[in-house]
C-alpha cells in the first residue's frame, strides 16, 4: 500500500509541475527566486565579508558616501563598508529569518487547525477563541511590544513573527480538515478500526498538504516584510544584518539628506523582487491547488 | 459583542502579564543612571502598588487602566496619556485620508480590472498593486522623498507645518496639507493594493451570476448592469475590509510616520521602541488594540446591516 500511495504522490507531484510550468508569472517567481536563492547561498564567493567590518573597510582605505562610480559596485556607506557586501550578505539573513519564521508560522497553524477540525468540540471552541483573539489584536505593535520584550536577536525575531502569524493559516487548515473529515475513505478507514492517529497521518494531512504548502508559499511574503519593519525600527539583530537593518542603518545616519540613493535602493528592491516572486509562487500554487479560485478566467 | 469585549479583556491580561515579566524593576530603569537615594525608590514602590502580591498590582493595574492613567514616560517624564492624546489629530489626520483615499481609488481600480479583465488595462492595474504591495511602505516613503523633496524640492522633507512661520487660519491649513502630501501618497500607493485585489476578485465572483445574463437580456447598457446590479452587491467584502482598516487607522503608519517625521502615535511607538520606553509601548499598544476590536464589531454589525443574507447564520 505505501508504494501505491508513493506513485500516486508521486504523479500528483508530477501533475502540479506540469500545470505550474505553464502559468508564465509562476514560472517568473521561481526565476527570481532562484536567483536570490543562489545569490544567498554562494554569498562567500560574490563578496569578502570582512567588507562588512567598518575597521577592515578603514584599513583597506575605503572612501566614506562614495557612490557606485567611485567604489563599485554598489558604493560604500557612512563607516565605509561595501554596499554590496552588505546586499549580498543581507539577503542571508533575510532569507533564512522569512523562511524559518513561515516554517514556525505554519507548524503552529498546521498542529493547531488540524487538532480543532479533526478532534472538534471543547478543543475545537477554546482553539478557536484563542485563534480569533490573535487575528483580531493588530499584528504589527503585537510582534513590535513582543520584540521589545524579548530582546534584539534573529531567533527572538522569528520566534515573535511565527506566534503572531499562524491564525489565519489555522483557520484554513481547520476548514479544509473539516470537509476532508466528511469523505468517504475517513469513514471506511475508521470502520477498518483506524485510530485517529492514523487517520490523521494517512488520510487528512495527505489531503491538506496541498493547501499548507499554497499557504506556506503566501506566509513568506508576510515574514520577510515584518522583518524588514522590526528591523527599521530598531528591532533587527546587530549581529546579523538584514536587508531591513540596512534600511535602517541608511535612515538613522541621513542616508536620504545625502540622496546616497546607492546605500537604501539596492535593499529595498531586493525585498520588491523576493516578496514579489513568492507571491507569484503562491498564487499560482493556490490556483492550482483549487482551481475555483482561478483569478484569470 | 461579548466576543468583543472579551477580547478587549484578553489584551488586557496579556498586557499586564507581557511587561511584568521582562519590567521586574519599574521604579529602578525609570531613574536609570541617575542618583536616587534608595529611601525615595521605597517609598515610589509602595506609592505605585509593587510591593503587593501580584493579584492585588493586576487589580491596581485595572483601575489605573480604566482611568487611562498609564503612568510616566521613561523618555519625556510626562504621563504617558497626556502624549498619546497630543499625537492623535496628526496620526487620525494623515492616515484617515490615506485610508479614504486608497480605499475609493483601490475600488474603482479593482473594478476596471474586473470588468475589463485579461485586457491590458487588467493587467496593468493587477501588475502594478502588487508591485506596491510588495515592497516596504516606510521604502516607498524613503524613496519618494529623497525623489520629490530632496533631489526636486517640491515638498518638505518631514514635519506637520513650517516652524515659526507663525501662519493661522486657512494658510496654515494649507501649510499642512502640503506638509501632509508625501506621507499621504505613500500611505495611499500602499495600502491601494488590497482594495483592488478584493474589489476584483469579489466582482469576478459576482460576474457569473444569472441575474447579470438577465439584466443584460433586458437591453440594460453596460454601464448600468456595472453599476446598478453587479457593483453593489459586490462590495460587501469591500466595505468589511474599509472597516477592518479603519481600526488600523491608529497603528497603520508607524514606520512611515517614523521616516517623515510626522509627529503621531506612529512617531511615538517609533521612539518608544528607541527607548525602550515600556510604559508607552505598554499604553500605545492597548489603544491600538481596542480600536481594532471596536471597528470590527462596527464592521460585524454593518455587514448583516448591509446584506440581510448574513442575519440568519
Amino acid at each position: 500500500m505505501t508504494s501505491l500511495a508513493m506513485q500516486r504522490r508521486r504523479a500528483t507531484a508530477g501533475r502540479v509541475w506540469k500545470q505550474f510550468r505553464i502559468s508564465r508569472s509562476g514560472m517568473i517567481g521561481l526565476g527570481v527566486l532562484l536567483l536570490f536563492v543562489l545569490m544567498a547561498l554562494a554569498a562567500p564567493l560574490l563578496a569578502d565579508a570582512r567588507e562588512l567590518n567598518p575597521v577592515f573597510a578603514r584599513a583597506q582605505g575605503n572612501p566614506q558616501w562614495a557612490p557606485p562610480s567611485e567604489f563599485g559596485p554598489l558604493g560604500t556607506d557612512y563607516i565605509r563598508r561595501s554596499v554590496w557586501a552588505q546586499f549580498v550578505w543581507g539577503s542571508r539573513v533575510s532569507l533564512f529569518v522569512g523562511l524559518a519564521a513561515t516554517v514556525l508560522t505554519i507548524l503552529i497553524g498546521s498542529v493547531i487547525g488540524i487538532i480543532s477540525g479533526f478532534v472538534g468540540g471543547k478543543p475545537d471552541a477554546v482553539l478557536m477563541r484563542i485563534t480569533e483573539w490573535f487575528l483580531v489584536v493588530p499584528f504589527l505593535p503585537l510582534a513590535i511590544v513582543l520584540a521589545s520584550v524579548l530582546g534584539r536577536n534573529v531567533w527572538n525575531i522569528i520566534f515573535v513573527i511565527g506566534i503572531t502569524s499562524w491564525p489565519s493559516t489555522a483557520r484554513l487548515i481547520r476548514a479544509q480538515v473539516l470537509t476532508v473529515k466528511q469523505r468517504l475513505f475517513v469513514d471506511r478507514a475508521r470502520s477498518l478500526g483506524a485510530n485517529g492517529r492514523h487517520i490523521v497521518s494517512q488520510h487528512i494531512l495527505p489531503n491538506v498538504m496541498g493547501l499548507i504548502l499554497a499557504n506556506a508559499t503566501l506566509a513568506v511574503p508576510i515574514s520577510i516584510l515584518t522583518e524588514t519593519t522590526l528591523a527599521f525600527l530598531g528591532l533587527g539583530d546587530p549581529s546579523a544584518a538584514s536587508w531591513g537593518k540596512t534600511l535602517e542603518e541608511a535612515f538613522v545616519n541621513g542616508a536620504m539628506v545625502r540622496n546616497a540613493w546607492w546605500y537604501f535602493v539596492p535593499a529595498g528592491l531586493g525585498i520588491l523582487a523576493v516578496v514579489l516572486a513568492f507571491t507569484l509562487i503562491g498564487r499560482t500554487l493556490e490556483e492550482i491547488a483549487n482551481p475555483r479560485l482561478s483569478r484569470g478566467r | 459583542m461579548l466576543g468583543s469585549v472579551l477580547t478587549l479583556v484578553f489584551v488586557l491580561v496579556f498586557n499586564f502579564f507581557l511587561f511584568r515579566v521582562v519590567q521586574t524593576d519599574p521604579i529602578g530603569s525609570l531613574f536609570r543612571g541617575r542618583n536616587v537615594p534608595q529611601e525615595t525608590l521605597e517609598n515610589l514602590r509602595v506609592a505605585f502598588g509593587l510591593d503587593q502580591p501580584l493579584g492585588t498590582q493586576f487589580l491596581f493595574y485595572l483601575r489605573e487602566s480604566a482611568q487611562l492613567n498609564f503612568g510616566i514616560s521613561y523618555q519625556t517624564r510626562q504621563p504617558v496619556w497626556n502624549e498619546i492624546v497630543a499625537a492623535i489629530p496628526a496620526t487620525v489626520a494623515l492616515v484617515g485620508v490615506s485610508a479614504i483615499l486608497s480605499a475609493v481609488i483601490g475600488t474603482i481600480g479593482g473594478i476596471i480590472a474586473a470588468w475589463r479583465r485579461n485586457t491590458w488595462k487588467d493587467h496593468s492595474i493587477t501588475s502594478g498593486t502588487m508591485v506596491f504591495y510588495s515592497m516596504p511602505d516606510f521604502w516607498l516613503g524613503m524613496i519618494l522623498l529623497v525623489l520629490f523633496a530632496v533631489v526636486l524640492g517640491w515638498f518638505p522633507v518631514g514635519g506637520v507645518s513650517t516652524a515659526g512661520s507663525g501662519e493661522s487660519g486657512i494658510a496654515l491649513l494649507i501649510d499642512q496639507a502640503y506638509h501632509m502630501f508625501l506621507p499621504a501618497l505613500t500611505l495611499t500607493l500602499a495600502y491601494l493594493g488590497e482594495y483592488t485585489l478584493v474589489t476584483r476578485s469579489s466582482l469576478l465572483d459576482v460576474m457569473g451570476e444569472d441575474y447579470l445574463t438577465v439584466a443584460r437580456a433586458k437591453g440594460l447598457r453596460d454601464v448600468v448592469v456595472r453599476n446598478h446590479h453587479a457593483v453593489p452587491n459586490a462590495l460587501l467584502p469591500v466595505v468589511t475590509l474599509t472597516a477592518i482598516n479603519f481600526g488600523f487607522v491608529l497603528s497603520g503608519a508607524i514606520a512611515v510616520e517614523a521616516v517623515f517625521s510626522w509627529p503621531g502615535l506612529g512617531k511615538l511607538t517609533a521612539d518608544a521602541i528607541r527607548g525602550p520606553d515600556l510604559p508607552m509601548l505598554q499604553a500605545l499598544f492597548l489603544l491600538f488594540s481596542a480600536a481594532v476590536i471596536i471597528f470590527n464589531l462596527i464592521a460585524d454589525l454593518t455587514y448583516s446591516w448591509l446584506d440581510p443574507r448574513v442575519e440568519g447564520q
